[in-house]
């Protein structure tokens, strides 16, 4: 029986698609039955950013209302067998779908995959509670901003409230060299904010860019931070002890004084 | 860049700790009712207080936020009387 994963923030714009296709390929490339599921139905994304847009026949919303079954709505990435997709609609609205209807989705999906890795829509609405309704846990991905912390907050909360076991947190986006001239919030400080568990850091990496350009997940690619960092990533949530990455080192003259008189 | 109280870290620490306050108190309902009871029983142990003109807030001060609270007191509970303080 295959596990349920929601990749959720509250905010957009934070990395949820990014992190969403890269943890499902870095899963998949380990071996494991992936198939990763676009809950943003109206705004379909998932697919562009896995390369995947041109070979869409059926959608969630046609599995759903039964216009075909749910074989024919997924698509098999061809770079790793193991990875499939079943795209949102981009035509309807989040309406479209109830989280009783999800429910029995990802039931049906349990049978056949490893892992489901649901990529949430923005928001605490209708999309949000379709993206959660089947989901056995949840990673919660933030950046070191005020407004994307202060929204993992909320999500917090609400997973709470539908009595999901406590969500980890993916800390996307940091810029080290920021965080060392005190010009952005650590990972320590969030996680100290939100008072959850850490299941990775990934850094800012303008490779991300171009992979996505492209339509190849970062983890497909040997050498890229980021795509290091999500293969860990999908190593711990496998069960694995991987250590962090030090980001934060703290090599210069400075830092050092700075620890020395405590004020690190 | 010696001190790091004026740095932006800091501030987006502040901002946010101050923002999570309110809207953790926002979101849970029940949160401040129960405050409310817990306090009020507390304070019951050594002031006689009425319950009617209780007003309990948050409140988001220059850069903080207080628990303001504002309870009519009766009278003063001796020593003796105080229940659990001996």
């Amino acid at each position: 029986m295959g596990e349920v994963i929601v990749i959720t923030s509250g905010k957009g714009g934070v990395g949820k698609t990014t992190t969403t296709a890269n943890l499902g390929t870095a899963l998949a490339q380990s071996g494991s039955r992936v198939c990763l599921v676009d809950a943003d139905i109206g705004l379909r994304n998932l697919d562009v950013v896995l390369g995947l847009e041109n070979r869409i026949v059926y959608d969630l919303v046609d599995v759903v209302d039964g216009f075909c079954r749910l074989r024919q709505a997924l698509i098999r990435d061809k770079r790793i067998d193991t990875l499939s997709l079943l795209p949102a609609a981009q035509t309807k609205d989040k309406t479209a779908v109830t989280p009783e209807q999800m429910k029995a989705l990802t039931d049906e999906l349990r049978q056949e995959f490893d892992y489901i890795v649901i990529d949430s829509p923005a928001g605490i609405e209708q999309g949000f509670k379709n993206a959660i309704a089947g989901a056995d846990r949840a990673l919660i991905v933030a950046t070191p901003e005020v407004a994307s912390v202060r929204d993992a907050d909320r999500i917090i909360g609400l997973l709470e409230a539908a009595e999901i076991p406590p969500a980890r947190l993916i800390v996307n986006r940091l810029r080290p060299q920021m965080v060392r001239r005190g010009d952005m919030m650590s990972v320590d400080d969030i996680v100290d904010i939100l008072a959850i568990d850490l299941i990775g850091v990934v850094p800012e990496d303008e490779q991300i860019v171009v992979t996505t350009n492209r339509g190849e997940p970062a983890a497909l690619i040997q050498g890229s931070r980021a795509g290091e960092a999500y293969r860990s990533i999908a190593r711990r949530l496998k069960g694995e002890d991987v250590p962090f990455m030090d980001l934060e080192e703290t090599s210069g003259f400075l830092d050092r004084l700075r620890r020395i008189f405590g004020q690190a | 860049m010696w001190t790091r109280n004026g740095s932006s870290k800091q501030i987006a620490k502040d901002r946010l700790r101050n923002v999570l306050v309110h809207d953790r108190a926002d979101t849970s309902p029940e949160f401040m009712s129960h405050l409310r009871d817990d306090l009020m029983r507390v304070v019951s142990e050594y002031l006689e207080v009425g319950q009617n003109g209780v007003d309990m807030k948050l409140q988001s001060l220059d850069d903080h936020v207080a628990l303001v609270a504002s309870i009519p007191v009766k009278q003063l509970k001796r020593a003796r009387q105080r229940s659990g303080n001996n």
